[in-house]
This record gives structure tokens, sequence and C-alpha cells, in this order.
């Protein structure tokens, strides 16, 4: 009884709704004769959809994205767990460096992106920085936190067979910062696919986010919609990425039930 | 060697905090206590009265304001080799495996790996716990993952044995048995052992003697030898010799006012 309940949860209410939404969808443009550039019916999206998958243009700008988003979410990343662990580490890097952390992280990413599009140009290192920009804070601030997050009695179970402050750090310190970290890996990728469309929308002469713009002026709506399916496809692929990443490397984690919170 | 043969010394060992007004709050007062080679000791007392403190103080895991502990005549001074400590808690680490976990002090003190193995083999064996070596923690039940703490604070063979409330967090069941294993154990290797409890027939059916505390500042009341013949079983807690060390021990608290009921 229990079994089929749940199936009924887990696969038939989900595509009911699937069906009750798009149809509602498709049948309301319909029948109130909404106009195609304003809003599309789906089936408009989906022809657009798979017109755009057969072209290489598409395959191209795709492509320039989804580096973009890769390459300054890796160099994100890594800045931000560098920079956290150098923070975490040391009490004057602390006082020295955080203050200008924040004091950046609070200024809109978008508005510094034209600055950075001046100064690194229109191709793809503007984006891949301005990228970068955005997954730097999560792994900077969950590496901090992580970093100090680990149980006291665990130190001083360590302490106590006479390991130094190195072995500590390694042994217990970097293990239990390893959930925390993929908390913020999990947010910096969602944000990176953010920060490509960004970088491209203030100055770019390829991607997605060009590609949308230019269908946007063109008012091809269907068009619009379509590259949004993808963008959002991706950013669906890449957290799974990272969870599936995840589950595998802090598997003590998942087994107890007490996963961290994650997006 | 010391000349009177004492193994463990403590010596006027007093512990003072200071509170976060600027006063200071004595914790402990002019501790000395003597322990032979291979002797089994229990700290009694209610809580509060600073014997979970003593522990971590010979663990090197507290500062101590005052005094001396020496392991032979060796003044200690911070956590050592010499000794093995088992926490209330198992503390075990969730990402090592449980052979792993054994091997933590090992590891630590760079111990040659296939040596200690096969002493984590031998000492997981005697808690019965092979067949549980690649397994991780969250698969054992909370008993399994005390005995591995046992034998994680045995893996690098201390000569003492520190043991602070270990079986407190267990049912009244299993750590009966516990009580049995352990005394089992310190036969089988001869370790002298200082444990904490707040359990008087625990620190009776374990104990050469019971070190009785009382709190405020915390000091020892009195240091009774208990002279029942080993091994001890959990019947001869029936017996009217251990009842009778229970009511004198128990004496203690009502008279100081520290238990009540």
């Amino acid at each position: 009884m229990g079994r089929g309940s749940s199936l009924l949860a887990g696969a038939v209410l989900p595509a009911l709704m699937a069906a009750l939404v798009f149809g509602g969808w498709e049948a309301a443009v319909w029948f109130f004769a909404v106009p195609k550039i304003v809003l599309p019916p789906p089936s408009a999206i989906v022809l657009a959809l798979i017109e755009a998958l057969g072209s290489s243009e598409f395959h191209w700008n795709l492509l320039i994205t989804l580096w973009e988003i890769v390459a300054g979410f890796a160099l994100g990343a890594l800045g931000g767990l560098l920079l956290g662990f150098l923070v975490a580490l040391s009490p004057l890097a602390e006082r020295l460096v955080y203050p200008y952390i924040v004091a950046f992280q609070t200024l809109p990413k978008v508005a510094v992106a034209p600055i950075i599009v001046i100064w690194f140009g229109y191709g793809l290192s503007s984006k891949i920085i301005i990228t970068a920009t955005i997954a730097f804070f999560p792994l900077l601030a969950n590496t901090i936190m992580g970093l100090r997050a680990a149980p006291a009695d665990q130190i001083e179970m360590l302490v106590s067979c006479t390991a130094t402050r190195w072995q500590v750090f390694r042994m217990v310190r970097l293990m239990a910062a390893l959930p925390y970290i993929f908390v913020g890996l999990d947010v910096a990728i969602v944000l990176s696919v953010i920060g490509a469309i960004v970088g491209e929308f203030v100055g770019a002469k390829a991607g997605l986010g060009f590609m949308l713009m230019q269908k946007n002026f063109n008012f091809d709506m269907a068009g619009t919609f379509a590259i949004l399916v993808v963008l959002s496809l991706i950013g669906v692929a890449l957290h799974a990425i990272v969870q599936t990443v995840q589950r595998r490397v802090i598997f003590w984690m998942n087994i107890r039930g007490d996963r961290p919170v994650s997006l | 060697m010391p000349q009177d043969g004492a193994f463990l010394r403590i010596h006027q060992v007093a512990k003072t905090y200071t509170a976060r007004d600027g006063s200071s709050i004595q914790a402990l007062r002019a501790i000395d206590l003597d322990i032979g080679e291979g002797e089994f000791v229990t700290l009694l007392g209610p809580s509060g009265c600073g014997k979970s403190t003593l522990l971590k103080i010979l663990a090197g895991l507290l500062p101590r304001s005052a005094g001396e502990v020496t392991v032979q005549g060796r003044s200690l001074a911070g956590p050592s080799r010499a000794l093995g400590v088992v926490f209330q808690a198992p503390v075990l680490l969730p990402w090592l495996t449980i052979l792993e976990n054994v091997l933590v002090p090992a590891k630590v003190q760079r111990i040659d790996p296939p040596l200690a193995a096969a002493r984590a083999r031998e000492l997981l064996a005697m808690t019965e716990l092979t067949g549980f070596e690649n397994r991780y923690p969250f698969e054992l039940s909370g008993g399994m993952q005390q005995r591995v703490g046992i034998c994680r604070a045995l893996v690098h063979d201390p000569a003492i044995l520190l043991m602070d409330e270990p079986f407190g967090a267990l049912d009244a069941m299993t750590r009966e048995t516990m009580n049995e294993e352990l005394q089992r154990i310190w036969q089988e290797r001869r370790k002298t052992v200082l444990l904490v409890t707040h359990s008087i027939p625990e620190a009776i059916y374990l104990a050469d003697r019971v070190v009785v505390m009382a709190p405020r500042p915390g000091h020892i009341v009195e240091v009774l030898p208990v002279d029942l013949p080993r091994p001890r079983t959990l019947e001869m807690q029936n017996t009217p010799e251990f009842g009778r060390y229970v009511s004198h021990l128990r004496g203690h608290f009502r008279a100081g006012g520290m238990l009540t009921a």
C-alpha cells in the first residue's frame, strides 16, 4: 500500500502536474490569443529548441558559455579555497584581508562587470573573471567556516595522543571542512551560470547570453525561451555533478542522514 | 626509579580558573596521589568534584596551576606517548574505518605501519571486534564504538590508561558487560589504569583502590583499598562484602551532602 502511494507521488503526480502546467499554458496562449512576441506557447519553445539544437551556431555559443562557466568557477573556487585556508589558519591574514573581502562582496557584481569588460576586453577572459568573482565568495566563506567547524572532542582526542598542529589540521580539520566546502561548491557552480550570462550581457561577441540578447532584439520570443531552458538545464546538470561528487567524497554524512544544508 | 616506587605520582596538583569577571575559581586543591605500576585506581565523586579536570591535566589537555606529575620519576608536561586516553564518548572519526580509527595514535606517533596494524588487529580480536575492521563507525553500536575507543587508546602500547567515564553514555546492561571486559583486558595487559566514574558499584568492581573526591574545591576525601579477589564477577556485587564497600562509600556522599536521596 505504502509502496503504491510512494510510486504515485514519485512518478505519476509530477507527470500529471507537468501536463497540467504546460497544457494549461499552451491552452491559455491559444484561448486568449496572446501575441507570440509576448508569450510563446510551449510547443513553439520546443520547436525553437529543436531548431537550435541542430544549428552549429548554437553549438558554438553553448561551448563558449560552458567554458566561461567552468573556467570562471574553477578560478573563483580555487581562489576562494586558497584564501579561505589562509584566513582560517592565520589570524593576521584574517585581520588584514577580510575587511576588504567583505567590502568587495557587498558590491553587486553586475555593477563591477562593465569595468572588468573594459580591463579585459570583449573576449572570453572578461567573462571568466566576472564568473570567478561570483564563485569566489561562497568558497571563501564556507572554507573558513568549515576549517573552524571540527568538533572539539575530535581535536582533543588527537592532541591527547601527541598530535602536532599540522597533524590535527590534516587528520581532522580538513576532513571536517569538506561538507562545508561542498556546500560552497554547490552554491558557486549555480551562481557561475549567472556570472557568465551577466558578463555576456555587458559586452560579448559570442555565447548563449549574447545569443539571448540577439533573439530578444529580434522579438524571437520562442528562441529566447529556448535559450532560457538550456541555461537552466546547464545549471541543473552542473549542480547534479557537484552533488554526485559530494556524495562520493563525504560518504559518511549521507549515510548518517545528517547531510549539510544545500541548494 | 623514584625512591618509593610510585609509578604515576601526582604531587600537590591544583587548578584555578580565572572567571570572566576576573575572580578565580579553584577547581582542584592540592591533589596528592601515588599509583603503583599495574594498579587499577578509580576516581569516584559527584559531578563538579574536579575528577575529570584532574584526568584532563594528567592527559596533558589542561595546564595545571600548581604541582607536579611524574611517570617513573620523569616529569609529565603536555600529552605523552606513555598515556592512552579513553573519553566519555567514543570520539571515532566518521570518515575512517574501524581499523584506521584504532591506528590514529600509531599514525600520529609514526609507529611502523605493519607493526601497528598487527597490534591493532590483535586488540580488535581481544575486544571481539574481528570482522569489523573495514566497517565505518556509524555501522557499529554504542558499546562496540566504545570498545574501538579502548583499542585506540592501547594501540601505541602506553604504560598508563586514563579513562574519563568511559561507559557513562551506555545503558546499564551494556555497561556491566563492558566492566567485565575491561577487567579482562586489564588482567591480560597489566596497564596502570586511572578511571573516572560516578557509579559506586563500578568504582568498587574495577578498582584496587577507590579514590573518593569531593567538590568546592575538588579534593581527595579518602583512598579506599578494595580487598576483593580477582577476577571479580558481576555476582560478587550481591555479596555482603561488596555491600559493605558500597554503603561505606555512600556514607561519604550522604555526610557531605553531595548526594541527595
